[in-house]
């Protein structure tokens, strides 16, 4: 079974870009202000929920990251550095229990259930027809949904790896933990999401995490 | 979630040998693993049709993740932030000529 391969981080644009505006070429400046405004506020959009927050939370990041330019030393890195400043600010930003209170997800009740018997492979298409714009954007809106509803420690973990493609190691100095800590719950968040999923693609929605 | 299956396969019935692979089923797909445990899990899961669907469904939920985008975006950044930022990056490029 081939592994899935995440959006590389070492291939990020921003490295190329970061690097260029280290030594002056004003040409990167607007694709990676554009990109690292996009991607924080992705992940704090997942993380607060508000979109003024998340809003906020993008300028005061691109606004650290250039007033601190000139301590970034190694470009390969800048995505681990910029998403430590985003973090930071998010959590400034918080208001408590927007959307899933905090909880330890066991491994037990993330064990399959019910929810696969009924089974699709609309997920397994990868070309874009017209009706699969929609589902596209469906499938987006499910995800948002269930991401939502895992608790924030297991979130912003599955946000980092598998939505922005950080690596282990990165992610566990983004947030301050552990790489086994990451691994765990980077695991547990994915078998959860996997639940909600599964109910989507079965359709029949019986799924609702608490 | 306390929900049990009772009409489904031997997975749900909690199968020690599933179980344990179950907790490293990331790390096996992200290619964390050494290269023993990575062969346990291979030899379990070739005569444990329950576990090759589990992980294809999960291998299928983490690709999803992958094409994830916010169907919400900012707005463009207002001239004065934009120019403020493209000062901040000057004056940090000139510290850095002058360390
Ligand atoms: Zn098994």
């Amino acid at each position: 079974m081939a592994t899935p391969s995440p959006p590389s981080a070492a291939a990020a644009p921003e490295v190329e870009w970061a690097r260029r505006l280290l030594e002056g070429d004003a040409s990167a400046f607007t694709p990676f202000v554009e990109s690292i405004q996009h991607r924080v506020f992705q992940y704090t959009w997942l993380m607060c929920g508000q979109r003024e927050d998340a809003e906020e939370v993008a300028q005061e990041t691109l606004l650290r990251v250039f007033e601190n330019f000139d301590q970034l030393q190694d470009p390969a890195r800048v995505r681990a550095w910029v998403f430590r400043i985003a973090k930071n600010f998010c959590l400034m930003k918080r208001r408590r229990s927007v959307f899933a209170p905090e909880r330890e997800l066991s491994l037990d009740e993330l064990l399959p259930g019910t929810e696969d018997v009924a089974r699709s492979a609309q997920l397994e298409d990868r070309g874009e027809l017209p009706e699969q714009r929609l589902l596209r954007a469906e499938l987006n809106s499910v995800l948002e949904r269930a991401l939502r509803q895992l608790p924030d420690t297991y979130r912003s973990v599955v946000l980092l790896r598998d939505i922005e493609g950080l690596s282990t190691a990165e992610t566990a100095e983004i947030l301050d933990l552990s790489q086994d800590v990451v691994k765990q719950r980077l695991h547990r968040g994915r078998l959860a999401l996997r639940k909600s999923l599964a109910g989507y693609l079965g359709g029949n929605g019986e799924v609702k995490p608490k | 979630m306390t929900r049990h299956s009772h009409s489904h396969h031997a997975h749900g019935q909690r199968d020690p040998r599933c179980l344990e692979i179950f907790a490293r089923l990331s790390e096996y797909l992200d290619g964390e693993l050494d290269e023993m445990d990575c062969r346990l899990i291979e030899e379990h899961i070739q005569d444990c049709a329950p576990c090759v669907e589990f992980l294809r469904s999960l291998r299928r939920s983490i690709e999803a993740a992958h094409t994830y985008a916010a169907q919400v975006e900012p707005s463009q950044l207002p001239p004065e932030v934009e120019s403020r930022l493209k000062q901040a990056w000057q004056e940090a490029l000139r510290r850095r000529k002058s360390a």
